[in-house]
């Protein structure tokens, strides 16, 4: 209604203005001429190599590439094969799904928890526990010292460890039996998952206002459990986003592990993941086009779980 | 068992709302049981990488060393010295790659950083939401074109392939934006009535202020450039990383164990001394890395 009623005078003032607003824009651009300066080495880098390959990718998707002739357009070609008769890919998406709906939650979980049980702890312990926990996944690639626990022969830890208290009598090949690989990568990926998320949930724990928890106690929050609820996770919120987009991210993008401890490809594909079917026609098939519409199958399951999740966070402590 | 016993003193038992005894004791129980499950494995990797041969391939396995000896990290020096690259090659690699990529994503994220933080002209936010959007998504769904503009610029096969791209980590630059919107306005102001134009106010104003800061671009960047082993993009020997020796190495089998336990120490150590040094300012800068909504 109200948009109806002052409709006569808007174009008005559009007429009027349009090129002053413009001009009023421009002029403000060449205020801060430097600022765009400033930015401008970063956002070229990021433009050529994050954005612009994006959306290079999504027109990539329709075409067949083969690195050598000229991209041919095949509509949703690559897109249908990819959906309907790719086997393989099932495979890698019924595992990529599998990762982030179990690592992707339980990482998360246990960043906040163990990020909550190390604050009460005093500082020096504090921050000697903080390093053990982070330790993983700053390493290196140093995940390879799992080759050794889950070694095939009785060398290996694990079967070394079963075999002398004599839960077995002959050592299992774990990294190379289907039923296996699976688990074994879920773990290996939980020990590397306590990065970023876990260091910003232990900064906002230590921010949060003192006063805020003694207000709540006057105002009849019985025990921690309640403070935990109605306290420390709304003011924590905006971390808990952060963290969340991380272990998202990441729970999405297994491979690494995955090929260094299963192969590539791994048994059966019993360790294929979205990103290792990528690798496989990107870099090996050269079916760019193909491997394209993988990345922006990727890329949209990636963004779709991140948004959702933003949404339910909004309500944490309602 | 001390180490323990001063953990349960350290939980503070001041606080007005205190659990029970037992639900705390529950809590210890849980940060011991998964604190052993997070540092095992790395003292594995320490330990295999001090153990004399014949304790390498025990039955039963022992998890610590007994004879500790540094023959591993003598086997590697020659085994690497009679190879065709030198093993100090590829530390030098490493280096390089590590040094330029991180000093220059610190330099280049907090220029982008500054104006972000600190003003509004037209397409800022447009920028940074760009940015925190491709914080939601990994590298690889944009490695196959990535691939393509490599090869268009001829940087296949140079170390500007690895270092380059690494310059403009969104994570870096969302962290730093985070971080500088706490610097007083009052000591722009200042600054620029004395007459500092924008760069010379980046330059000696906001940096210095934002070390805490420059220490945890480090911190995230470091592991990544340390740990790579050159993708797609490094084919000549010469110009391969440590991390791919590494992989050449564990790939000569049981008999390069020890030798590959001794690379794998080198290349773990570095990353976690760093964080040892500069965690308190991580902790600091993380502070601010919320998400607003």
């Amino acid at each position: 209604m109200q948009a109806e009623t002052s409709h006569p005078t808007v174009p008005n003032l559009i007429h009027t203005n349009k090129p002053s607003r413009l001009a009023l824009k421009w002029k403000e651009m060449k205020k801060s001429k430097h600022h765009y300066l400033l930015m401008s080495p970063y956002m070229l880098i990021f433009f050529t190599f994050t954005v612009i390959p994006v959306v290079f990718s999504l027109i990539l998707s329709f075409t067949y590439f083969n690195m050598l002739e000229f991209p041919r357009f095949v509509g949703l070609q690559n897109y249908s094969r990819l959906l309907l008769d790719d086997d393989v890919f099932m495979i890698a998406l019924k595992n990529t799904l599998l990762f982030a709906l179990i690592t992707g939650p339980i990482s998360y979980i246990a960043c906040f928890l163990f990020a909550w049980i190390i604050n009460e702890l005093s500082p020096k312990v504090r921050a000697f526990m903080t390093l053990v926990f982070y330790a993983p996944s700053i390493a290196g690639n140093v995940f390879f010292i799992w080759l050794i626990v889950f070694s095939g022969d009785r060398y290996g830890y694990l079967n070394g460890f079963l075999m002398k208290y004599g839960f077995k009598l002959e050592p299992t090949l774990w990294l190379t039996t289907e039923k296996y690989i699976l688990p074994i990568i879920i773990i290996v990926q939980l020990w590397l998952s306590l990065g970023t998320s876990f260091l910003a949930f232990i900064a906002g724990l230590q921010t949060i206002d003192k006063s805020l928890v003694e207000a709540g106690a006057m105002d009849g929050i019985k025990n921690r459990w309640q403070e935990l609820w109605y306290i420390t996770l709304p003011s924590m919120r905006p971390q808990l986003m952060f963290g969340a987009v991380m272990q998202i991210t990441a729970s999405f993008a297994v491979a690494d592990v995955s090929i260094a401890l299963a192969g590539f490809p791994s048994v059966n594909y019993a360790g294929h993941t979205i990103v290792t079917h990528l690798i496989d026609y990107g870099t090996i098939r050269f079916e760019m086009g193909y491997a394209s519409a993988i990345a922006t199958v990727l890329f949209l399951m990636m963004i779709g779980a991140n948004m959702l999740t933003q949404k339910l966070l909004r309500r944490v402590g309602e | 068992m001390t180490l323990g016993v001063k953990m349960l003193s350290g939980f503070r038992l001041s606080r007005k709302l205190n659990r029970s005894f037992t639900v705390s004791f529950l809590l210890f129980l849980l940060l011991a049981v998964f604190g052993c499950f997070m540092a095992l494995p790395l003292i594995f990797a320490v330990n295999n990488a001090f153990k004399p041969l014949d304790e390498l391939f025990i039955f039963p396995p022992r998890m610590f060393v007994n004879n500790p000896t540094a023959d591993n990290f003598y086997d590697l020096l020659a085994l690497m010295g009679n190879s065709w690259v030198p093993l100090s090659r590829y530390i030098a690699n490493t280096l390089f790659i590590t040094v330029v990529g991180t000093v220059g994503h610190i330099l280049l994220a907090s220029a982008a950083a500054y104006p972000l933080a600190k003003y509004r002209f037209p397409g800022s936010k447009t920028l940074f939401n760009i940015v925190v959007l491709s914080l939601m998504f990994s590298v690889a769904v944009t490695s196959i074109p990535n691939y393509m503009v490599m090869s268009w610029l001829g940087w296949i096969n140079t170390h500007a392939s690895i270092i380059v791209p690494s310059l403009a980590f969104s994570l870096g630059l969302f962290l730093m934006k985070q971080f500088m919107e706490q610097i007083p306005d009052a000591l722009l102001e200042a600054a620029k009535i004395d007459g500092a134009d924008e760069y010379r106010i980046y330059w000696t104003i906001v940096m210095p202020n934002v070390k805490p800061a420059w220490l945890t671009l480090m911190i995230l960047q470091f592991p990544i450039l340390w740990g790579s082993d050159g993708g797609n993009f490094i084919y000549s020997e010469n110009l391969k990383t440590l991390h791919y020796a590494l992989g050449q190495i564990t790939q000569g089998g049981i008999a390069r164990a020890g030798v590959g336990a001794a690379v794998a120490l080198m290349l773990m150590i570095v990353p976690i001394t760093l964080f040892i040094i500069s965690q308190s300012s991580v902790i600091q800068t993380m502070a601010t890395s919320g998400m607003k909504e």
